[in-house]
């Protein structure tokens, strides 16, 4: 068999392990350095716009727990830039919006409709009861119900041992505002952190553009 | 000495089993998570038991613990084979099957419960974390040193892909966990938003590109021609194959954030590459599909033949819908519906799992020294399988065009035509579908663990004569044909 190409400088790839490897790993690390590098350095770069702020304690709660009930697993944060998109949910989502967002909330699938502008759009008790029992608002809906999040009070050690963990990451928490969490926190259930949180998506962003 | 050495199958079998059981036990997860969508009630008000917790438990399950039992073993049967030589470093090799035993029992048990990093196919714990890495960098070890002690100098090329598996995933897993722990329970990312998006993505497609198709593409270079009984159509296409995937891939995770607050170019860049990626895929199961020429008439008689085939045909198909994705146009209307999570199921059971079920019926009659128990077990398992995948991204492509065309859809006026309601009673009867479906493929593993566990009558009993290893090596098998070590160009 004839090899129109000089085989033998691939031959010493093919026959050292170690080679074979090392090239491996440059050319599997080549896109991520191009794709990721760029936003990383400019992340670091630029500020939030003033408008957005970290999350305050109750909301900061809720968020994990949207978090851990996995609720990003059908509902998405991210108002395509498509016009259908912003037509039913409201302005799209920028870059700025999720910058305290660890991890960001983005999502991959909506099973149900995306959260992004959810806000204001209902209210708290429908919210609530929404969340305990989704049937007996929307008959058709296929959404879990979450009844076990009305009892379940949190921990308020806890809350400030996570902003402390997000401080050190970069979010902008005072030591005021770390003391003060306990007391945002008293006497609520899961439920009502979810609920303040929910509330809270889209609304920094209208605020900006008013 | 060195006549006597035999292989190491053992830890092979322990693999082969944990397969087959993590296979049944990750789709039982997702068939009881598919019929919740149908059933909300399903959960009977559990949190454990809710859809949104068990989610992970499947993915995991499917993709890490029956995907990666299945490529550990395999990767430990090939390894040696190809190299003529015992696995080294045996000790090692038996922690990094308890380890990954380990990991896989304790992420699947914390998932459900809460604790979870909140990042897609990389849900488990920081510490959960930490377990997998340290089994991760012990697979590599024993696979490399087992490499350095081959006995054939040419390194045959489904360890191309095994090697390139190991090392890719290794820094997926690193660098996408990248986290600062609060507690026990709870950690967050380095990463945040947009940062956060494009490390998830990158590692979210390449966990598809490296465990799911570089893993089983050196599972398919050696089975497939094990099981054509000839040698790869060509071996050179292979290893341009190799290089091509493993440096394009890595580029087009951000097809997954299209017309999102991604930064246009990464965007942009991302779908030119995920175009030319369809090349070396299609060219890997063109090589693949070749390989069978003059053989076809196995299919009538092998049914881990017709495994390989229909993968590689479906591997043909998922990797052609996944280009076609990632173009922006066709994404605006696919992204967020069910066609993902048809696409998904066209690799994954169409092509991961049918390249793995039939590897693994090629391998247990040797790694269990005696013939599969019941052959037409196996083939009702095809059969089942195929009529499981089939509803099942049947059913989902077109609940997912459905939705994609509902949400898109405007009156003469301008406005919207549905409510997002709407789109979900339309597509209702498909989550039907796609439930059967997952039963049927459920079923076909319940088969094929029975027929594994009656073949593995003598394993089980210790009866198995180890297999010695082939010393000397017979030049005149391997492939291509070696070099002359004198001169450079070979004739």
């Amino acid at each position: 068999m004839k090899f129109p190409i000089r085989y033998r400088h691939f031959e010493k790839i093919e026959k050292h392990a170690w080679l074979l490897g090392i090239l491996t790993a440059f050319m599997v690390s080549l896109g991520g350095l191009a794709e990721i590098t760029p936003l990383f350095m400019e992340a670091h770069r630029v500020q939030p716009a003033d408008h957005v702020q970290p999350y305050d304690p109750l909301r900061l709660a809720g968020r994990d727990i949207y978090v851990r009930e996995g609720c990003y697993l059908c509902h998405s944060q991210m108002v395509r830039q498509l016009r259908f998109e912003t037509q039913r949910y409201g302005a799209y989502s920028t870059a700025s919006e999720s910058v305290y967002d660890r991890p960001f909330q983005w999502g991959s699938k909506r099973t149900g409709p995306d959260l992004a502008r959810v806000g204001g759009k209902y209210t708290d008790a429908w919210q609530r009861k929404h969340l305990l029992a989704p049937r007996s608002l929307v008959p058709e809906s296929n959404m879990p119900a979450y009844p076990w999040l009305e009892e379940a009070t949190m921990d308020a050690e806890d809350i400030q041992a996570r902003m402390r963990a997000l401080r050190r990451l970069g979010d902008p928490y005072t030591d005021e505002q770390i003391a003060a969490a306990p007391q945002a926190l008293k006497g609520k259930t899961e439920l009502d952190a979810l609920v303040a949180y929910l509330q809270g998506l889209g609304t920094q962003r209208e605020a900006s553009d008013e | 000495m060195q006549a006597t050495e035999t292989y190491d199958d053992h830890v092979v079998r322990l693999f082969l089993l944990a397969a087959v059981v993590w296979g049944a036990i990750g789709m039982s997860v997702g068939v009881f998570a598919a019929a919740q969508l149908y059933w909300p009630s399903l959960n009977f008000g559990v949190s454990w038991l809710t859809f949104s917790h068990i989610r992970p438990a499947h993915t995991f399950g499917v993709i890490f613990a029956f995907g990666g039992s299945a490529l550990m073993g395999t990767c430990y049967y090939v390894v040696q084979r190809t190299g003529h030589t015992r696995l080294a470093l045996e000790r090692l090799a038996r922690f990094t099957f308890w380890g990954w035993q380990a990991a896989c029992v304790l992420a699947m048990v914390t998932m459900p419960l809460g604790l979870t990093q909140g990042k897609e196919y990389a849900e488990p714990e920081w510490w959960i974390d930490l377990l997998i890495a340290v089994v991760w960098v012990s697979f590599g070890i024993v696979f490399f040193a087992t490499l350095a002690r081959r006995r054939i100098r040419h390194i045959y090329v489904a360890n191309w892909y095994y090697g390139a598996f190991i090392i890719a995933v290794g820094l997926l897993h690193i660098v996408n966990n990248m986290v600062i722990p609060v507690s026990l329970t709870k950690s967050y990312p380095v990463y945040s938003g947009a940062v956060d998006a494009m490390v998830q993505w990158w590692y979210g497609h390449n966990a598809v590109a490296f465990f799911l198709t570089a893993g089983f593409l050196g599972m398919m270079y050696y089975f497939v021609p094990r099981q054509a009984r000839q040698p790869l159509w060509s071996y050179r296409f292979s290893i341009v194959n190799f290089w091509a995937l493993i440096s394009v891939y890595m580029w087009a995770g951000s097809h997954h954030l299209i017309y999102t607050a991604l930064p246009d170019w990464v965007q942009s860049v991302g779908m030119a590459f995920s175009l030319v990626l369809l090349m070396p895929s299609w060219g890997s199961a063109a090589n693949g599909l070749l390989t069978f020429n003059g053989s076809w008439h196995r299919l009538k008689t092998d049914p881990a033949a017709k495994f390989m085939v229909l993968s590689l045909v479906f591997y043909a198909a998922a990797t052609f819908e996944g280009s076609m994705m990632a173009i922006k146009s066709v994404n605006s209307l696919s992204h967020y519906t069910d066609w993902t999570i048809a696409h998904v199921h066209s690799g994954s059971l169409g092509w991961v799992a049918m390249i793995t079920i039939g590897s693994l019926y090629a391998m247990a009659p040797r790694a269990l020294g005696k013939p599969m128990h019941s052959r037409a077990a196996m083939e009702l398992h095809f059969w089942l399988h195929v009529t499981g995948t089939l509803l099942y991204i049947g059913g989902m492509w077109a609940a997912g065009v459905i939705e994609g065309l509902m949400w898109r859809e405007t009156l003469a006026n301008g406005s919207l035509a549905h409510s997002f309601i709407e789109s979900l009673l339309a597509i209702k009867p498909f989550y039907v579908v796609r439930w059967l479906g997952g039963l049927f493929t459920l079923a076909g593993m319940g088969v094929m663990l029975w027929n594994l566990w009656h073949t593995a009558d003598d394993a089980r009993a210790r009866l198995i004569n180890p297999i010695p290893v082939p010393v000397p090596e017979p030049v005149q098998d391997q492939t291509p044909e070696p070099l002359s070590s004198a001169g450079g160009s070979a004739s």
